[in-house]
């Protein structure tokens, strides 16, 4: 079948999907979008967390064919997403790849070269608040479950600017890590908060 | 207990100590923009046009007799391009194995346990793989099941594996026992006259699972020279490469590895999973093929942390001092040995834990059962000790009337003292002293739960299932402290290699490194520039990917990497600022006599002497050259443990670490919630600090979720595993994990580079333990098992 949909703010059309595909195969092995994970692909985890319409959800529980018509945002979109609602437009361009299925090419993954200042210097393009306080606080490290835990973070400051403790743990009980005890996952979380605070201050 | 002695101070570095973004800071890990915008190439997210899927079909019994495979119906299927058993493996060599080569690529007239893999099929689309698979008709014919240490040891026990001829079969008393270890130092029956009080216990810890998120997966492209790519997440590139080759029938440097992002590993990727199957399948159908396994399969596609039956004896006179130590551990290895002899190894030379006890009586066994392979996990061996020898610290201080934590400080060893393998301990052992800390912290308010508008549930045991507002609800606090080695053990050449160059890019100097480290989280990409900054004086560092086009960098486990391959990338880098000095010397030397009289240091890009005056830019010094080394490097040699007394300098370096933990629980459910778990531990050097704590933290909450939640339910009447899921076995959550404060130590090991200590252990294998003091202090339980589930708090 052929699903239409707008991923990132860019419409997609997905061709020769299996009834059976969920959006987190369509993302990954379709529209080249990889960035949401595949850890348990029944609901578990948290780790391919994207937004539906703006609800989070977990991208291997739904159907391809039920985003039919509707708007999804992965990790790949969410700087921009972030900054077009600061700047409070509703749309948003950038993501996804123009050819459809395009995955990470092999060619990409053996020019990786992890520059030892990247995330020092903030190469690489703008980032969301929320990741570049997963940087700064030392949140990430094997990486896998921080696609997920972004999209969710970034929802509930969303909702909730000014979160307590217990608001964080709440909204990122869905999210499982394996590598960080959580300890900096909430120092970002809270970082990212108070960050937020400032430049609306500033503004 | 008053005072403590502790001895040693951090490293002083000198060289570099000018230079921004060197050791000791927390610079950001250089994937850190890669992995929080999506782009990061993990190895389940690799594409090749035209490529395949593969998929595994695995035993739905643990023991059985093959008696047919009939592919004809899955081969049939449309979009299906290859279907495998064991007849069509290419090579004489059809078993791998870390070391015993024991397993088989694909089932060979019998599988062994549950989930082991029988056939493979590739096809277009990963669901006309699996409905393929499903096609296979294989005929078992089932066997008797060993399961546990009788089963395998009865005199009439069914051979896991018949005609064993590895290099252990001569010293173990069964054909079921995969390796033994005893270790004998002392008269352990004549000090226990001495003891004014014995305790004996019987310990069980659970099969616990690494549950990486990233699941095992890779891509393999068939290549015209008649070898084959592989891009893959592994914790060690060249022992993998080591099991590949052979069954594929190549030489070595006809199968390439490069290393795909890794989504953690734990120990659960030190074994082979999906490599050789992908490689079979790209060869067999000249396409590229992915395997990528789906979290079901991943619970059978790795090996687990071994269970353990753990029986003790200590003895200890009415003043406090340990007389006597008597054990025997039971590791079950399950059907494939993988690492079980070294974790026999660790659990038998470190069964005393970091006490100071001179008469030992110890065995240790792993079995060959139906049950599911275990081998590497955090901790290896030495969680399953620390969990037993810290219950009977408590159970003989309670008899004894002594603090708990002032009777581990009574017996804590110190350096100097000697293991029980007769190794002395020569490099910083603050045992009593971490433990003070941790008891030294305040403890966390009671009842934070409660305020003016009642009870905030989120906080309680239970949480937001709302089953308690406070009531039967009961606080303990409990603690517990261990001792991890450090670095392959017991005379394994354990080096590394690092191939560094620097030169002129952009105008600037810059330096890449190049090893086969394996990233699998820990940060070790991020401590190499950190290093190669400090060394040789640059901002720009580059790593480049590891792969096999450079030598061995050994495994990312046993909190062995910042040491061996930060030690290998230390030495390229110092061999790489010789020769940069003796190239400035031949080029300026005679316009400054300090080029040939002073100690020069490079910092900030330039040379400077030790002095501070400036000779020279190394964009200047280096314009038009480029230097580069690479370089073996490896840590002090190890022996192997007597095989009859287990005397031998057999350990590298130790790691100590201590936890508090405070937990309240839920009495008439049986449900607990961990408050705090405070941590203390000594790390010898901090390359990066804010590394150093999420290594911490993370290795505390592993601990956690074995002491409460996490384990593996293998039916004992089936040998089946009974919660292959992320539903069904459960790992901490943000809601489960509490605070973690911790309290780093930097007490240097003379013997290591920079006085640092392997960290990524330690916290795992006291966490536990203290968990469970805590339950017990709240409940006045027994508790001889873990994970503790709540039937066992209730009684029901």
């Amino acid at each position: 079948m052929r699903v239409n949909f707008t991923v990132n703010g860019r419409p997609q059309e997905a061709d020769d999907v299996w009834e059976g595909e969920s959006l987190l195969y369509v993302l990954r092995e379709r529209m080249g979008l990889p960035g949401s994970k595949n850890a348990c692909e029944q609901g578990e985890c948290g780790s391919c967390t994207v937004r539906l319409d703006g609800v989070p959800v977990c991208s291997c529980l739904v159907a391809a064919g039920q985003v039919e018509g509707r708007e999804v945002t992965t990790v790949e979109g969410l700087a921009d997403y972030a900054k077009q609602r600061r700047s409070g437009e509703a749309a948003h361009p950038g993501g996804g790849c123009a050819t459809g299925a395009c995955g990470t090419s092999l060619q990409e993954a053996q020019q990786w070269r992890a520059r030892g200042t990247d995330s020092q210097t903030g190469e690489g393009g703008e980032l969301s608040p929320v990741q570049q306080a997963f940087i700064d606080a030392g949140a990430v490290q094997c990486g896998f479950c921080t696609p997920g835990l972004l999209i969710a973070a970034d929802e509930m400051l969303e909702r909730n600017p000014q979160p307590t403790d217990a608001d964080i743990r709440e909204a990122l009980s869905g999210n499982l890590c394996r590598c960080t005890g959580y300890e900096k996952i909430l120092d970002a979380v809270r970082l990212a908060a108070a960050r937020q605070d400032r430049q609306e201050e500033a503004v | 207990m008053g005072s403590t002695r502790t001895t040693g101070a951090p490293t002083k570095i000198t060289q570099g100590s000018q230079t921004k973004g060197g050791i000791g800071e927390s610079t950001l890990r250089p994937d850190g923009t890669l992995k929080v915008t999506g782009e990061f190439a993990y190895s389940s997210d690799m594409w090749h046009e035209d490529m395949l899927w593969g998929q595994t079909l695995r035993s739905t019994v643990a023991h059985a007799e093959i008696v047919s495979i009939d592919t004809s119906e899955a081969l049939a299927q449309a979009g299906v391009y290859a279907v495998l058993t064991y007849d069509d493996l290419p090579a004489e060599m059809k078993n791998y194995g870390l070391e015993i080569q024991d397993t088989p690529v694909l089932a060979h007239g019998k599988v062994r346990h549950h989930g082991e893999p029988v056939a493979l099929v590739a096809a277009d689309h990963p669901e006309t793989a699996r409905r393929a698979a499903a096609k296979i008709k294989i005929e078992y014919r089932e066997l008797p099941l060993i399961t546990d240490e009788a089963s395998a040891t009865a005199s009439d026990a069914v051979l896991v594996h018949e005609g064993r001829d590895d290099h252990h079969i001569g010293h173990v008393p069964h054909p079921n026992i995969v390796h033994r270890q005893p270790i004998i130092r002392g008269d352990a029956a004549e000090a226990a006259k001495k003891a004014d009080v014995v305790v004996k216990g019987e310990y069980t810890f659970g099969m616990q699972d690494q549950a990486f998120l990233g699941p095992e997966s890779g891509l393999a492209v068939p290549a015209e020279d008649g070898g084959v790519d592989l891009y893959v997440a592994t914790q060690w590139l060249h022992s993998d490469l080591g099991q590949i080759a052979p069954v594929l029938g190549l030489p070595e440097d006809k199968v390439r590895m490069t290393l795909s992002g890794v989504g953690g590993a734990f120990g659960g990727r030190e074994d082979i999973s999906m490599q050789i199957h992908a490689c079979l399948l790209a060869l067999r159908t000249g396409k590229p093929v992915k395997i990528v396994y789906n979290r079901f399969e991943s619970f059978f596609g790795h090996v687990h942390r071994h269970p353990a039956k753990l029986y003790y004896e200590h003895g200890a006179t009415k003043d406090g001092k340990l007389t006597h130590m008597k054990c025997k551990i039971v590791l079950d290895g399950g059907a494939y040995a993988s690492a079980s002899p070294a974790v026999v190894g660790n659990a038998s030379s470190l069964s005393v834990g970091p006490y100071v006890i001179e008469d030992v009586d110890i065995e240790a066994i792993a079995l060959y059962t139906n049950n599911p392979p275990c081998g590497a996990m955090r901790g290896f061996g030495a969680v399953q000790a620390c969990f037993a020898y810290e219950a009977q610290m408590d159970k003989l201080a309670a008899k004894l009337g002594l603090d708990p934590v002032e009777f581990r400080q009574l017996n804590a060893m110190e350096q100097g003292t000697l293991l029980p393998t007769g190794q002395v301990v020569d490099s910083p052992a603050p045992v009593a002293e971490i433990l003070r800390r941790v008891k030294a912290r305040p403890l966390p308010p009671e009842r934070q739960w409660e305020s003016s508008e009642g009870a905030d549930v989120r906080q309680l045991p239970g949480g937001l299932s709302n089953t308690t507002h406070g009531e039967g609800v009961v606080r303990g606090v409990g603690y517990a402290v261990g001792i991890k080695n450090v670095g392959f053990s017991e005379g394994f050449d354990d080096y590394s290699t690092a191939k560094v160059r620097m030169e002129v890019v952009g105008g600037e100097p810059v330096a890449t490194v190049h090893t086969a480290m394996a990233e699998v989280g820990q940060g070790g990409v991020t401590v190499h520039a950190q290093i190669a900054r400090t060394e040789l004086g640059v901002t720009q560092v580059t790593i480049h990917p590891a792969d096999t086009q450079v030598g061995s960098a050994g495994s990312s486990s046993a909190s062995r990497q910042t040491y061996v391959t930060g030690g290998a990338v230390k030495n390229s880098c110092e061999l790489v600022r010789e020769k940069v000095l003796e190239i400035g010397r031949r080029k300026f030397g005679t316009y400054h006599p300090a080029w040939a009289t002073a100690e020069l240091l490079l910092e900030g890009g330039k040379v400077v002497t030790d002095g501070g005056e400036v000779l020279g830019d190394l964009v200047d010094v280096l314009a038009g050259e480029s230097v580069e080394v690479e370089a073996e490097w490896r840590h002090r040699p190890t022996e192997p443990f007597d095989l009859r007394t287990g005397q031998g300098n057999g350990h590298v370096q130790y790691s100590f670490a201590a936890h508090r933990a405070v937990v309240e629980v839920d009495t008439e459910l049986g449900l607990v919630k961990v408050i705090e778990l405070a941590v203390a531990q000594d790390v010898g050097k901090a390359l990066n600090p804010l590394s150093v704590l999420g290594q911490i933290q993370g290795g505390t909450t592993q601990g956690l979720g074995v002491a409460v939640m996490e384990e593996i339910i293998v039916d004992p009447k089936t040998a089946k595993v009974r919660n292959p899921s992320f539903t069904d076995y459960l790992i901490p959550t943000i809601l489960d994990t509490p605070t973690i404060p911790v309290d780093v130590l930097e007490l240097a090991d003379e013997h290591a580079p920079y006085g640092l200590r392997g960290i990524g252990e330690a916290p795992t294998l006291s966490s536990t333990p203290a968990v469970l003091a805590a339950i017990r202090n709240a409940t006045g339980l027994e508790l001889n098992r873990t994970p503790v589930r709540p039937e066992h708090l209730t009684g029901t």
